[in-house]
């Protein structure tokens, strides 16, 4: 009895400290991990197609004048699945490892980004470019293969 | 006003959650649980789960509110003596995840309780619920704030355009 408790305490001992020192030493999430995203503006050609394929629907697009178009990304219900990234096809959507992204204000988890849209050169409006899913539509959902009219 | 001052120093350090599931699919569930396993060990900041929301200082909400357990929750938040806090954990808790929108969820907790700390994650890692805590206990400092970007051609284009807008400026500048 008492020998098979001194045992226990000895696997005990014998097993150190697990704890992590998170909070007071950073710690780097491993390989293929997703955080929040982010989007470089410059690259960005205001396609929808990452709000065409958002699950949560948390990316907003309005076009408040002629020439703008503003991508509101309400990453308070972001699901962090990265199929924006995917889709983006200029890759301007890039996913972070960041994870510490607690707050008190619901406005910190906000990402607005402006992206200037070409006019028609004769009426002077916004035209709308075909997202990345309706090209699928017209090429199909296979990656291109070797040869050409095989079938 | 001394025993005041010292409890202000040593209260917070030991706070007792009570976890409430408002309607998630158990992933935050399972990642509120792991932060108390031995790996990661939130019992070395006082914190533990209790069993009754009259024992507790800190509400835990994971996911969103459904239509059903919104009364359940505001009598659950009542219940819970005077100086807490509500943590919404999780994407859904946050802002109504996936079903922000849909008929039977009002949204995020927000909606029916007042929320001190966001810890937004689609199940949050553990690590990012204890950097919540910690920002909340004043360990760590918030990261976080409202990105805004903007394509350099655009304020090209728009100060371009903003002479024709107003003549006036442009003349007396």
């Amino acid at each position: 009895m008492i020998i098979s408790k001194l045992k226990e305490a000895l696997i005990c001992l014998k097993a150190g400290r697990v704890t992590l020192p998170y909070p007071f030493a950073p710690r780097v999430p491993e390989e293929g991990f997703r955080g929040r995203v982010v989007v470089e503006a410059e690259k960005c050609i205001g396609c929808g197609g990452c709000a065409e394929v958002c699950p949560p629907r948390c990316i907003e697009i309005t076009d408040p004048g002629r020439e703008k178009r503003v991508l509101e990304f309400l990453l308070e219900r972001c699901t962090y699945c990265a199929r924006c990234a995917e889709v983006c096809p200029e890759k301007a959507i890039t996913v972070t490892k960041e994870f510490e992204t607690a707050t008190n204000d619901r406005q910190d988890m906000h990402m607005r980004v402006e992206v200037f849209m070409s006019t028609c050169g004769r009426c002077g409006r916004c035209y709308e470019a075909p997202t990345p899913l309706d090209r699928m539509m017209v090429t199909g959902f296979r990656p291109p293969t070797g040869h050409q009219g095989g079938a | 006003m001394a025993i005041k001052d010292y409890l202000r120093k040593f209260f917070p350090r030991s706070l007792w959650v009570y976890h409430v599931n408002t309607g998630a699919c158990n992933g935050c569930d399972i990642e509120v649980i792991n932060v108390l396993t031995p790996y990661y060990d939130a019992e070395r900041f006082g914190i533990k789960l209790v069993g009754s929301p009259r024992h507790a200082d800190v509400l835990l909400v994971c996911g969103p509110i459904t239509r059903q357990v919104a009364p359940a929750v505001k009598r659950v938040y009542d219940a819970v003596p005077a100086p807490k806090l509500v943590f919404a954990i999780g994407s859904c808790a946050c802002g109504g995840g996936m079903w922000f929108d849909t008929y039977n969820i009002l949204g995020g907790a927000d909606k029916v309780l007042p929320v001190d700390y966001y810890i937004p994650g689609c199940p949050p890692r553990p690590e990012a619920i204890l950097y919540g805590v910690a920002v909340a206990l004043g360990l760590a400092p918030k990261k976080t704030a409202p990105v805004y970007a903007r394509q350099k051609f655009l304020d090209l284009v728009e100060s371009r355009a903003e002479p024709q807008a107003a003549p006036q400026a442009r003349e007396s500048s």
